[in-house]
């Protein structure tokens, strides 16, 4: 949601403790650059640490912005976006996506992970696509399940 | 925890628990509590979670759940000076 009428997509970052989240985070965010969405991330110091050490040349990663900055952008209605995608493998991460559900307009994807995936999936009760697969080292079944939803944002584009 | 919300030392009531548990806390101990949307700011510290969030006040303290990426949800009691003004009167 851009002046430029650019499609733009928040990627929100939770605790980096899982392995996979990191790696996902660098797969989505080329496949949303492939549709012509721009990835912007938000996060913790460390988990945007993590971020520019895998990337350093920065051909998978575009913005990145502190998680409390962004969401004061976004509760002063300074910015908002076109998607959101929370990674989720805590309580913490279901308060986040719920909150994003609540300030932002973007359309909210529940990116769950982690040993207690299918329970923390079923804690959530606001509106947004849930995308949950029981995934902490190998990142293949949440991949899988993310690539149905990267199809439909290609889809929304058009 | 916030800059400055962490050099208030602040009260720690509940520790690495749940937005929802932390809602239920101050529901059930604090006699004013007030409902507040999420992201409402107090201080330097967004309250996040699903509605309804609440935030109480007891006497001229602030019991609000402050939620950390990493650590879960903590229920803290700070002094709530002029923010205490500002939630009663509903302002976001």
């Amino acid at each position: 949601m851009t002046e430029k009428n650019e499609q733009t997509a928040l990627l929100l970052l939770g605790c980096p403790q899982v392995p996979v989240q990191t790696s996902m985070v660098l797969y989505l965010a080329h496949g949303l650059s492939e549709r012509g969405i721009r990835p912007v991330i938000a996060g913790t110091t460390a988990a945007r640490k993590l971020m520019e050490v895998a990337d350093p040349g920065r051909h998978y990663l575009d913005e990145m912005n502190d998680l409390d900055a962004t969401i004061d952008e976004i509760t002063e209605k300074k910015r908002d976006f076109d998607l959101c995608f929370v990674f989720i493998h805590n309580d913490s991460g279901i308060a986040y996506a719920g909150t994003m559900a609540y300030i932002s307009k973007a359309w909210v994807y529940a990116l769950i992970f982690g040993e207690h995936a299918e329970e923390l999936a079923e804690e959530i009760e606001f509106p947004c696509e849930i995308v949950a697969a029981k995934a902490t080292h190998n990142p293949m079944p949440l991949k899988r399940r993310l690539d149905e939803v990267m199809q439909w944002a290609a889809v929304s584009k058009r | 925890m916030g800059g400055c919300l962490e050099a208030m030392k602040p009260e720690i009531i509940l520790s690495r628990t749940t937005f929802k548990d932390a809602r239920e806390y101050i529901k059930k101990n604090v006699r004013e509590y007030h409902e507040v949307e999420p992201g409402y700011k107090i201080f330097d510290v967004h309250i996040i979670g699903v509605p309804p969030l609440y935030v109480g006040v007891e006497g001229e303290d602030l019991i609000f759940p402050y939620t950390k990426p990493c650590h879960g949800t903590f229920v803290v009691k700070v002094a709530g000076g002029e923010e205490i003004a500002r939630l009663r009167a509903g302002k976001k």
